[in-house]
Order: structure tokens, then C-alpha cells, then sequence
């Protein structure tokens, strides 16, 4: 039983950064219907920032973290302004052509720059784990997961409580009508392409110093992001929250108890059943079933 | 003479084997006829339909395996005891199988996802591409994970003094020639039949197309299917070419390829993949000349991916045929691509 506390404490932990992820990919989709490819290799770039920040050039662990998150959130912006602006109105399979363009570009620069090797990242938490009765975790996560629920819990306030946010969601609900009512589309779309992207160099540069950093670190984040944003139905914040949670806790125990080699494929067996029950996802406004 | 055309392109080709005695630039060919028959069968999908299969590496890789396992023999023992065991099947009853075993899973794939619309077909497919990705590294017994499995036989037709091998290139240059030719005929009977309007209709406007009667999910099961299944057939030729199969079949970056070749030859068009093939088959040996790296062949895959789509979003031989068709002054049906020539805009 202890065993399964455990798991439980290290999927909670999981949850929060996957989450992160989910949020992110699930709000681009949401107001700008688009497949947001480089999701991972923001994720990956975050990673890295964090890497080059604190272990070449020497910045502070906490403070590279806000500037990792800002630098994500600038790529975002000039990834959507360069490549997404120009297809406003396409349909959604010309964006998807330019996004794995663009993955597939990033992710190759990324492995010339850095090369394949994987890199660590020091962290200043004291070596002992945290020990709660027969359970024990190290510091390491519990910042992470902390700063994850913060910034959670921020996206959810700029969302819900802020003019930007009232401007995002009447884009989602209706971009033309949004657009009538004078709220600059454009500038939402940036916005919201800049903010996902942030989320996704946040969830890289926390979970940077706890993994090692490579070049394909990417592409199991994005796949991992997909499969939470189908469980919680695309373009549901709080679907992708509650989703990012589910595939942590599924991760973690099928790791524990059914086969570790297996652990990655566990998200498309959650996508699996969630097309058989739900096929909306759990938390879905209305798409089209066919 | 427009009808001879393609005869005379597939005769040409069939007399390569004569004249030419490169291997190197023969063995080119092949590897680039395996991706054309793959792209082909992606373009399927994409072209006509317009589902993105993103995880089409996935059937190309289970055709691979399938017919290499059942041309080797395999036995794997599940859970207490009960054991599956098959001993080792001539090579052409291996390759059908491959197309088989592909096709159905094409059937579940399409099944699952085509439940819901939008991006749901390609993350399903993405993500089932690395999950049997996870299965050939980590089920070692059956599938030799990381080892590959190794001295798969090359396919020998007939017995006796009538036996032909296809071990040596000449031989199977004709064979995926063969190949190709039959998955180009299938796939332009089908788009010009019943079933391929009932394709194309659901792809201009699904709505419209279910008005009139058309049961949408079914014809893009079917088309999944049909795709998947040729896709099997690229990777079982595949497999008993190079005669050893890795996990890293299923590579993405594979699918990239097959991705790229149909939207730059032009989706939706019978010979855009082929067109896309030659160029995408041949480009990276250009590259590889010029002593670029791997990954700096991708970033230029990559930036050329977001150009075409930019620049050419119908693709190389829409345009072309646009060209032709406006010298002529004269609109020519025949001439311009199955496709609608317009451009996506609100």
C-alpha cells in the first residue's frame, strides 16, 4: 500500500507539469483551430534555455525559470507572426503541413546545436528527499509541482478573469462575430499561440533539471500533450488540467505494475478508450460525430 | 498520344535493368519506387479524402514485420504457457500476409477514429505509430526489439529450372516496377469509380456529401483500409529487400517523407506522388554528395515542407497541368487534376 502511495504522490506530481503541457496545446487549438506541431519543441527549447541559462552561463536556478517562460512565450510569438499570421482562414490541414514543417525544422536545428548527447541540470535543492511518513519525494519536485499549480491557476486567472482573456474566449466561441465586435483577431491569435507556447517552455524548464535534455525530448512531450488534449477534449481548459492528471496517474501505474517499457504507450490506450466511450473527450463543447 | 504517355514512361523504366549497370544508382531507384508506392497509398488518404495519416509509417513498418515474421517463423510464448508458434512460410505467402495483417489494421484504425471529425484521425494515427514503435523495441522475443531481425529470405517465385529469385537488383527493380504499376491502377480505378467520388465529395463538403446519402464514415474506413494495405505491400517489399527490419522503420521522419513527396508532387493528383517521389528520393543523395549532415537534410525538408505549402499548395503537377492548360488558352478538362484548383480562403 505504501507502494501505491507512492505512485499516487509521483503521478500528482507528473500531473501538474503534463497539465502544463495540455493547457498549452489545448488553448492554441481551441481559438485558432490550429495542430500545433512544435508544441514539444517548445517544450524542448524551454529545457534547453533552462540548460544554457543555468549551467553555461551561470544564472541563478530561480530566476532562469521566468526568463526560460519568457523566452518561450517570445519564440511563440515570432513562430505565429512568421509562419501562422499568413494562413489565417486556411484550412486546418494546410496549417498542419506548415507546423510539422516547422517541427521537423526546429527539432533538427536543436540536435546541430546541442548534438544528441543528453545534458543534465544542477539543481540547488538540498540531495535529502522530503520524507512524509513511509513516503518520500525530492525538493526538486515539490518546487516543480508547486510552480506548476501557480501557473496553472495564473492561465486559468488571465483566462477567465482579464480583458485579454474575455477577448480570447469570445474567439473562441465566435471569431467573426469577436472580430465585429472589434476585438483584434490577429492580435488575439499572437497572444494565444505566444501564451501556449510560454506554458510549454515552462513545463520543459521545470521538468529539465528532473530529466536529463535531448533533442527528442520533444517528441514524447507532444505525444504525450495530444494524448491529453483528446482525453480532455479539444480546446478544454479544464479538460486538458483534469487530463493532464489522468495520464500521469494511468502512466505511473502502469509503470509500476503492469511493464516500465510500455509506460509511453499507456497515453494512447487513454485515447483508445476515450474514442470508444466519448469519442468527444470528457469535457468537449460540441464537435461534429461522425 | 496522351494516353501512351504513361505506357511509354512504365517501358522505359522497364528497360532500365538493361542499360543500366550502376547498382548504386539502381539500388536509388528501388528504395525510391518503395516510397513512391508508400506515398501513393498516402496520397489516398490525404489527396482524396483529405485525411492527414500521420502515423502511416506505422502500416508500412507492420507490413514489414509481418512478412518478414511469417517468412522467418516465429514462436512466442504468452503469459503461462500458451504458446503461438508458426514455422517459416514461403516469402510471397509472407508478403500477402503483410498486406492482410495492414489492412486491418488500417480497418481499426479508421474504425476508432473516424468516430469524431478534425484533428482526431491524425493524432490517433501519430500516436499509433509510436506505440508499435514501443512494441517492435520492447517485445524482444517476438520482434528481436533493437537487434532487428536478421537474414530474412528474398522472395524466389516458381520451382525448378522456371524458379526466379529476386535477390539480385535487376530483378527486383521489375518487381517493385510491377508493384508500383498495380498500386497506381488500383488507386486510379478506385478515385474514378463510385467509391472515389463518394471520396472526393466528403472531402469538398462532408455535409453535403451525407445530404445526398453518402455514408461518410464508411467510405473513409474503406479508404483507410485500401491505403493501409498498400502501405503493408511498400513495407513488405521493403523488408525483403534490404533483408533486415529495426525498430527504426517507424520512425517519424519517415512519414515526413511520404508527407512531403505527396504534397509537393500535388495531393489529390494520380501522379503527384510519383513526381514528389522522384524528387524526394533523389534529393537526399544530392545532399549526401555535397557531404551535408543528416539533420541539416531535414531542417531543409522542413523549410521546403512550409515553402511548397506557401508557394505551391496545389503541388508540382497541378501546377503544371494548370500551365499547359492556360497556353492552350482552351480549359482542358482531362488536363487539370481531380482536384478543386481553389485555394482554401474564408
Amino acid at each position: 500500500l505504501d507502494q501505491l502511495a507512492q505512485h499516487l504522490l509521483n503521478a500528482t506530481i507528473l500531473g501538474g507539469t503534463y497539465a502544463l503541457l495540455g493547457i498549452g496545446l489545448t488553448l492554441i487549438f481551441g481559438i485558432m483551430r490550429v495542430v500545433n506541431f512544435t508544441h514539444g519543441e517548445l517544450y524542448a527549447f524551454g529545457a534547453y534555455c533552462m540548460y544554457a541559462l543555468v549551467m553555461l552561463l551561470g544564472v541563478n536556478f530561480f530566476l532562469a525559470l521566468p526568463m526560460a517562460i519568457v523566452l518561450g512565450v517570445a519564440l511563440g510569438a515570432i513562430i505565429e507572426m512568421l509562419l501562422l499570421s499568413r494562413l489565417r482562414g486556411a484550412d486546418i490541414d494546410t496549417t498542419m503541413l506548415v507546423m510539422i514543417g516547422a517541427w521537423i525544422a526546429m527539432q533538427n536545428t536543436e540536435q546541430l546545436v546541442w548534438s544528441g548527447v543528453a545534458h543534465s541540470i544542477n539543481n540547488p535543492f538540498p540531495a535529502e528527499p522530503l520524507i512524509l511518513g513511509p513516503l518520500s519525494v525530492s525538493w526538486n519536485r515539490v518546487y516543480v509541482v508547486v510552480v506548476a499549480l501557480l501557473l496553472i491557476a495564473a492561465t486559468y486567472y488571465l483566462v477567465n478573469r482579464t480583458r485579454l482573456g474575455k477577448a480570447m474566449r469570445a474567439t473562441f466561441q465566435d471569431r467573426q462575430t469577436a472580430a465585429l465586435m472589434g476585438i483584434r483577431i490577429d492580435r488575439i491569435h499572437t497572444a494565444t499561440f505566444a501564451l501556449g507556447s510560454g506554458l510549454a517552455a515552462a513545463a520543459g524548464a521545470l521538468l529539465g533539471p528532473i530529466f536529463f535534455v535531448a533533442p527528442t525530448m520533444g517528441d514524447l512531450a507532444a505525444a504525450k500533450a495530444f494524448a491529453i488534449v483528446i482525453l480532455g477534449g479539444l480546446g478544454s481548459i479544464t479538460g486538458a488540467t483534469l487530463g493532464g492528471f489522468i495520464l500521469a496517474f494511468v502512466e505511473e501505474l502502469g509503470a509500476g505494475y503492469i511493464s516500465s517499457g510500455y509506460r509511453d504507450a499507456m497515453g494512447f490506450l487513454l485515447i483508445i478508450l476515450i474514442l470508444l466511450v466519448k469519442p468527444t473527450g470528457l469535457f468537449a463543447r460540441k464537435e461534429r460525430v461522425g | 498520344v496522351n494516353r501512351y504517355l504513361p505506357w511509354l514512361f512504365v517501358a522505359l523504366l522497364a528497360s532500365v535493368p538493361l542499360w543500366l549497370t550502376d547498382f548504386y544508382f539502381l539500388h536509388i531507384l528501388i528504395t525510391t519506387g518503395i516510397f513512391i508506392i508508400a506515398a501513393m497509398s498516402l496520397n489516398l488518404l490525404l489527396g482524396y479524402t483529405g485525411q492527414l495519416s500521420l502515423g502511416h509509417v506505422a502500416f508500412f513498418g507492420i507490413g514489414a514485420y509481418t512478412s518478414a515474421l511469417v517468412s522467418l517463423g516465429f514462436q512466442v510464448e504468452f503469459f503461462s504457457g500458451f504458446t503461438v508458434s508458426l514455422a517459416p512460410k514461403p516469402v510471397w505467402f509472407a508478403m500477402l500476409c503483410s498486406v492482410v495483417v495492414a489492412g486491418f489494421t488500417g480497418y481499426a484504425i479508421g474504425k476508432l477514429s473516424f468516430r469524431v471529425r478534425g484533428a482526431y484521425f491524425v493524432i490517433v494515427s501519430i500516436s499509433f505509430a509510436e506505440v508499435v514503435r514501443l512494441v517492435a523495441v520492447n517485445w524482444v522475443e517476438f520482434t528481436q526489439g533493437p537487434m532487428a531481425l536478421n537474414n530474412i529470405p528474398a522472395l524466389t517465385l516458381g520451382a525448378g529450372a522456371f524458379e526466379i529469385s529476386f535477390v539480385r537488383k535487376p530483378a527486383f527493380f521489375i518487381l517493385v516496377l510491377i508493384a508500383g504499376v498495380c498500386s497506381f491502377i488500383l488507386i486510379s480505378r478506385l478515385v474514378n469509380s463510385r467509391a472515389g467520388r463518394a471520396m472526393i465529395a466528403l472531402r469538398e463538403n462532408e455535409s453535403l456529401a451525407m445530404s445526398v446519402g453518402i455514408d461518410v464514415t464508411r467510405y473513409l474506413v474503406i479508404a483507410t483500409i485500401i491505403s493501409a494495405a498498400i502501405a503493408g505491400m511498400a513495407g513488405a517489399l521493403y523488408t525483403h529487400y534490404f533483408r533486415i527490419v529495426d525498430p527504426d522503420i517507424f520512425l517519424f521522419i519517415y512519414t515526413v517523407t511520404m508527407v512531403i513527396m505527396v504534397v509537393t508532387g500535388g495531393k489529390g493528383t494520380l501522379a503527384g506522388p510519383i513526381v514528389g517521389g522522384i524528387i524526394f528520393g533523389f534529393v537526399p543523395e544530392f545532399l549526401r554528395a555535397m557531404a551535408i549532415q543528416p539533420e541539416v537534410q531535414w531542417i531543409i525538408y522542413g523549410i521546403l515542407m512550409v515553402l511548397v505549402v506557401y508557394f505551391l499548395p496545389q503541388g508540382i503537377v497541378p501546377a503544371i497541368a494548370r500551365y499547359g492548360a492556360s497556353r492552350k488558352q482552351l480549359p482542358d478538362a482531362d488536363a487539370l487534376p481531380a482536384t478543386s484548383t481553389q485555394v482554401p480562403q474564408k
